[in-house]
């Protein structure tokens, strides 16, 4: 079976969508010469008209998505830098997002906005490795996080085909992953519907995008130890899959989720919320999380004290089975 | 373009504003207006230069412009009473008004804003091998918004067929045209290599005339112009000033700024009898109109989130 990473899968899926539908197109900045390599030969197969290479003027391009929405097209526009989010959410959350409720539902926004190299990206320091997939979760924006090239795929289709905006988030951490895939059963994978990753018995860890490797990791560690973990994945930040959580926590009782937001109010919070709403759980549950209101200093150790990492997770782990706080 | 129609058209944006503040008083409508009174010409004459295809964005001080593009008077009336007749069913209001059956891609908040939007949507038109033209109605203070500055540089590199009318009513809330624009509104269009032009935005056959131009060199191809329309805004920034009266414009400015009123410059234009006819015609279709808009149901509060989302298959 052939090898598809994670990049590669977003690539094809972009490809696959300029072609099946002449009103997608893609803007952004370097997409002609792909800079990312998410655009990788698009500009070639498509022209300019399709591949639309943008100024630096990241608030006007947003809204000029917007606007070609309106008039009915399908932008997909991509980010390099996940903390031109920060500079954009104005365009996304006070604009794209709001236009079909303040309108009375006349109208309809489907515009894509995709980061590929979202997170620590190691050595990018302070104002280049934010994550911030909770803030589009608060505002009620569509937000997904791939975890595998299959998902990378199909949610990028499924997000391109949804008539309202969604963001996606592509993990730095996950964009080198390769996984056997057969090119015939990639398909779009909806929007809102987690999957587990692993199946087990005794605790579920919640993951997202890159660090699913880290939590199936740390549940190969454990299954040493007689420990069986169930990783469940939500894909989907928004909306959660409460549904398959719970399904998944109804076997296990026990639950810990990493997620690589700021501690307060981020998706980890959320996910404990939910717990505290809803299940019935044999011990507290934990979040490992990045600091409260931590930005990622230089240093390679310095940024890797600050992110989740599967030490955190493994005493997390540890805690809820021994029913700690 | 006859006469008569401007002047149905400005005279029904005064009486319309009018009337919205008398509601306003009354509590009828609730969060107030920003009454367009005084820069009516700008709406009425560019709108006339439009095709019924063509589209425009708006702003907050936006009536004028919906109802110079065709809006029902009713609806737009019950939008701001928030009714489920409303343009929007009651989910906009005054700022947020929108039609897009009309060509109105909606009142925007933020005043810099619809200037990307209506920049993409002239580009996405075109693309579509359609010769729609748009038009950004945006006031003085939007061009100290970044964004907006953007959207000319856009718009000029790609050609996008759009003509951006930036209403100087020389103030922004309080703040005086003066006090916040370096260099000059039309040279900083210039500086983006697009003709910009200083138009009277009293006198609705001058902006039509403008109008006219720059659509003209929009739907051939040729890119957007920029058009300054001069005007005074005759009451408040925002119906909170009938409570709390901001010191800001002096008694000498008020009267000097009102003393050139769109409605007289037009009206002046049509023999006695034609203008009174109109007027009647003018009071009795808003007089159905607030009878529509009072008689309008209100919205079912378990309906709030209604529209949230497009595909509401996700919606949980």
């Amino acid at each position: 079976m052939p090898k598809l990473s994670y990049l590669k899968a977003l690539n094809r899926a972009l490809g696959d969508e300029l072609a099946a539908d002449e009103s997608v197109f893609v803007l952004g900045e370097d997409v002609r010469v792909a800079a990312s390599n998410l655009t990788a030969g698009l500009f070639d197969r498509f022209g300019p008209e399709r591949v639309l290479d943008t100024p630096l003027s990241e608030q006007a391009f947003t809204n000029f998505a917007t606007g070609a929405a309106l008039a009915g097209l399908r932008p997909v526009i991509e980010f390099q830098i996940p903390s031109l989010l920060f500079l954009v959410f104005e365009q996304i959350a006070n604009q794209a997002h709001k236009f079909s409720l303040m309108t009375g539902g006349q109208c309809q926004v489907p515009v894509t906005y995709v980061v590929p190299g979202s997170g620590s990206r190691t050595g990018w320091a302070g104002q280049h490795s934010d994550h911030p997939y909770s803030l589009f979760a608060h505002v009620g924006v569509k937000t997904v996080v791939p975890s595998s090239p299959a998902d990378a795929y199909g949610l990028l289709l499924s997000a391109i085909r949804d008539n309202d905006p969604v963001v996606l988030f592509a993990p730095a951490g996950a964009l080198g992953i390769r996984d056997d895939v057969d090119y015939a059963s990639l398909q779009p994978v909806p929007l809102g519907v987690g999957r587990i990753v692993r199946e087990g018995a005794d605790v579920t860890v919640v993951a997202l995008g890159h660090l699913v490797q880290d939590a199936l990791a740390a549940a190969d560690e454990l299954a040493g130890q007689g420990i069986s973990v169930e990783v469940f994945d939500p894909r989907t930040v928004y909306p959660l899959d409460v549904d398959g959580l719970a399904a998944s926590v109804a076997r296990t009782r026990r639950l810990v989720v990493i997620d690589d937001s700021n501690r307060t109010s981020g998706f980890g919070a959320e996910v404990l919320a939910v717990a505290a709403e809803r299940f019935d759980l044999d011990a507290p549950p934990r979040r490992v999380t990045r600091p409260d209101g931590a930005v990622l200093p230089f240093a390679p150790a310095l940024d890797r004290a600050v992110q989740p990492g599967r030490d955190h997770l493994l005493a997390a782990i540890h805690g809820v089975l021994e029913g700690k706080r | 373009m006859t006469a008569e129609h401007l002047y149905r058209t400005v005279r029904l944006i005064r009486r319309f504003e009018e009337r919205a503040m008398d509601f306003v008083r009354s509590g009828e409508i609730v969060g107030g207006i920003h009454p367009y009174v005084g820069q009516e010409a700008i709406a009425a004459g560019v709108c006339a230069a439009l095709r019924p295809d063509d589209v425009i964005t708006s702003t907050h001080r936006g009536h004028g412009h919906v109802l110079a593009k065709g809006v029902d008077p009713a609806r737009m009336l019950a939008e701001l009473m928030g009714r489920e007749n409303g343009l929007n069913r009651g989910r906009g209001g005054s700022m947020h008004a929108a039609d897009f059956g009309l060509g109105i891609l909606g009142a925007n908040a933020i005043v810099g804003a619809a200037g990307s939007i209506a920049t993409g949507a002239a580009w996405a038109y075109q693309r579509q091998g359609k010769d729609v033209v748009a038009v950004s109605f945006f006031g003085d203070g939007a061009m100290n918004e970044g964004m907006l500055l953007e959207a000319f540089n856009l718009a000029v590199l790609w050609r996008v067929p759009v003509v951006f009318v930036c209403e100087n009513n020389g103030y922004a809330t309080t703040m005086p045209v003066r006090s916040a624009v370096a260099g000059s509104i039309t040279g900083r269009a210039r500086a983006f290599g697009m003709p910009a032009f200083t138009v009277d935005g009293q006198d609705p056959e001058k902006v039509l005339a403008a109008t006219t131009a720059a659509v003209s060199r929009a739907r051939s191809g040729r890119g957007p112009t920029f058009l300054e329309c001069t005007t005074y805004r005759f009451d408040a920034h925002h119906t909170f000033e009938h409570r709390a009266r901001l010191n800001y414009r002096s008694t000498e400015e008020l009267s000097t700024g009102r003393s050139r009123d769109p409605v007289e410059i037009q009206g002046e234009r049509l023999a006695a009898d034609v203008r009174a006819a109109v007027d009647a015609e003018i009071e009795a279709l808003l007089d159905a109109a607030a009878g529509v808009a009072l008689g309008g149901a209100h919205p079912d509060p378990a309906a709030a989130l209604e529209f949230l989302y497009a595909s509401p298959e996700v919606n949980r």
